[in-house]
């Protein structure tokens, strides 16, 4: 269950946005909609902690997540508008590095899979630095496949994915929504994810 | 009207601001009240050195500026701490208007030690361990100012300055120590520039000279804490009121 | 709590396996300004005997400062340093073990080549033994130091001239005491005493540094 009360939100000098408040339970998924500079992903940095917000608060499972620290953050998962792979790393390394470093236990087999379901089957051994930007992005997706934490925040999740991986992806997000999960997105495009609950907020 | 005291009231930029106007001109007379009695007491009564002729009266500018560059670096980090603490905007503010003053005490200390240095020990510059650790000193203000300049968003600059501060605060006696060892080591034994038994009046040159220091130092730094915040705060209501209504 | 320090010194050596050529060029840097200075000052070896610890110190802390503006950045340009920092682990232990690493491929090959260095300038083999012990406790002080300067630096203009602003001089401790453990032993003072307020130094440092640069970073990230 995540709770924001009251949040206002200020860079440099501008007040982003104030008083955005919202509930998300266990299935239903959340919209963030806004112009550009509307402040759409200072919100996902301050849900995820990483911004403090200047008023109001944030909780999960009731408590406060700043109080929460390290028991909020092992039910998160994240996924910003970088890739947060090592160019350096194999598909594989990066996946296994990524687990090993989120404190979840990913076999190879279950790391080889995920790859394959995001096509990139035979690609696994070669350094990220020789894939194509759509591939590396692939690549930050597949973190995705196996992840069981229940609170997703997913940045701008479907930019610069084709159709069929649109598709894909919007399946992904529909089982762990189905699963119990819940998931708070940034998007322009509309898709569609069949989900109990969708639920919109829009910045101004 | 009776209102109860209240820090935080008066840690708000918009009551801060009209309060250090008021307190500037006091604190500036101060200064020149007290630099007028150190200087007499310094220049004209204190007794000339029977080893070191006139020019030792350089000490009454030279240790009051090793003293509070030293002064300002702690109180520096005290609004650090705060600000880290209890993420007030005014801690901020008061310790990036404090640094230049920090900085051109710790500069005036040593300009003065070489202009000293020179009658006493016949060169400009002798690796003491007090010029060194005050050499020092400097470039972790000039470390801070570069640090803060860099940063555009004025609350990152506070916090990355404040967290400089401390580390460095940690890291000053720590520095000094190493210094004055390295010194003992290779020189056998340090000169010490406050050897001689000092005359009571010395010492009473030095602290008035130091208190003027002092009420000049929180002068100019409330007068640039109040530009500082009217940069800072330019969109908010009461800048703009003083700003359309005249200097207040 | 010790899975997340050995798992980002692994994740961290296996990148910088990949780059051999950064562990290289820094490694090459401290022979090349070590080699100057022979040149500059004359080959006596008198003088260059007394001038070798502080030498290949001030090197040794030259060294240290080239690799570290990209200890965050790398990781802070690719997303990488938010997944870190949004790991359900302390902060400071993941910079811990960053620290850790950094010493494995920079802090490591300083200490390995410095007695070669030393004979260059002459130095007897106690002093090239004590100068061998001193930069490997030493280093990894810097490591520590300098993480603090190249989380405050990070993606700022003119980062790396920044930290050395930043970070040298609260290196002069361990530039004092590393040089001062090699003189003493050349003056027969023996350097023991030397030798372990750095080991307390770097003792120090690392159990404060990588808490104050995860603040550091922490800033940097919002």
């Amino acid at each position: 269950m995540l709770e924001a009360d009251n949040l206002e939100c200020v860079r440099g000098e501008r007040r982003l946005f104030a008083g955005i408040g919202f509930k998300l339970g266990p299935g239903e998924l959340l919209y963030l909609k806004g112009r550009n500079g509307a402040g759409k992903t200072s919100l996902l940095r301050m849900l995820i902690g990483l911004l403090p917000p200047e008023a109001g608060e944030i909780r999960w499972k009731g408590e406060p997540i700043k109080a929460a620290g390290e028991i909020f953050r092992a039910d998160l998962c994240y996924l910003g508008h970088l890739n947060a792979i090592k160019e350096e790393l194999t598909p594989l390394e990066n996946l296994m590095v990524a687990a090993r470093l989120a404190d979840e236990t990913l076999s190879e087999d279950d790391a080889l899979d995920a790859l394959e379901q995001v096509g990139l089957a035979g690609r696994e051994d070669l350094a990220c630095k020789y894939l194509s930007q759509g591939q590396k992005r692939r690549v930050a997706l597949a973190r995705l496949v196996q992840e069981r934490r229940p609170l997703w925040v997913l940045d701008e999740p479907f930019v610069a994915l084709d159709v069929a991986a649109v598709d894909w992806l919007a399946q992904l997000i529909s089982a762990h929504l189905q699963r119990g999960g819940l998931a708070v997105m940034t998007t322009h495009q509309p898709v569609d994810i069949p989900a109990g609950t969708v639920r919109e907020l829009g910045l101004s | 009207m009776t209102r109860r005291f209240n820090l935080y009231h008066f840690a708000s930029p918009a009551t801060f601001y009209p309060l250090a106007g008021a307190l500037i001109p006091w604190f500036a007379a101060a200064s020149v009240l007290f630099g007028l009695a150190g200087l007499y007491l310094g220049m004209l009564v204190a007794p000339t050195d029977f080893q070191q002729g006139e020019g030792y009266r350089i000490i009454f500018i030279h240790v009051p500026a090793s003293w509070m560059s030293m002064f300002i670096y702690l109180v520096m980090a005290f609004w650090a701490a705060i600000g880290l603490a209890f993420n007030t905007r005014l801690s901020g503010m008061m310790t990036q208007a404090l640094a230049p003053t920090g900085a051109l005490m710790a500069f005036l200390s040593l300009w003065t030690g070489a202009l000293w240095g020179k009658p006493m020990w016949g060169t400009w510059w002798v690796w003491d361990a007090r010029l060194t650790s005050e050499l020092i000193l400097l470039f972790l203000y000039i470390g801070y100012m570069a640090l803060v300049a860099a940063i555009d968003d004025p609350r990152r600059a506070d916090k990355a300055g404040g967290l400089l501060l401390l580390v460095g605060v940690v890291n000053v006696p720590i520095i000094y120590f190493s210094v004055k060892w390295w010194n003992t080591l290779h020189q056998g034994s340090s000169v010490n520039l406050t050897k001689s038994s000092m005359a009571e009046t010395m010492l009473w040159g030095m602290l008035l000279m130091a208190m003027c220091f002092w009420m000049y130092a929180i002068a100019v730094a409330f007068a640039r804490v109040r530009t500082i915040m009217l940069e800072r705060e330019r969109h908010t209501d009461w800048v703009k009121a003083i700003l359309a209504g005249g200097e207040k | 709590m010790l899975g997340v320090v050995t798992a980002v010194i692994a994740r961290d050596l296996k990148l910088a396996m990949r780059r051999q050529a950064d562990i290289v060029s820094a490694l090459f840097f401290f022979i090349i300004v070590v080699s100057l200075f022979p040149l500059g000052i004359g080959p006596e070896p008198d003088l260059l005997r007394k001038l070798a610890p502080g030498v290949l110190w001030v090197a040794a802390l030259l060294a240290t400062m080239l690799s570290l503006p990209r200890l965050f950045a790398d990781d802070h340009r690719d997303g990488t340093l938010e997944q870190l920092a949004l790991s359900p682990h302390p902060l400071g232990l993941v910079v811990t073990g960053k620290v850790i690493a950094h010493w494995l491929v920079s802090g490591l090959p300083l200490t390995l080549i410095a007695p070669v260095l030393g004979i260059q300038f002459d130095l007897s083999t106690e002093a090239l033994l004590v100068l061998t012990g001193a930069i490997l406790l030493g280093t990894p002080a810097l490591s520590g130091i300098g993480a603090i300067g190249a989380a405050l630096t990070l993606g700022l203009r003119g980062g790396g001239v920044l930290l050395s602003l930043l970070v040298l001089p609260l290196y002069i401790p361990v530039l004092i005491f590393g040089a001062g453990a090699v003189d003493a032993t050349v003056s027969g003072l023996g350097g023991e005493g030397h030798l372990s307020l750095l080991g307390a130094m770097t003792f120090a440092s690392l159990g404060f540094a990588p808490w104050a640069s995860a603040a550091a970073l922490k800033i940097a990230l919002e």
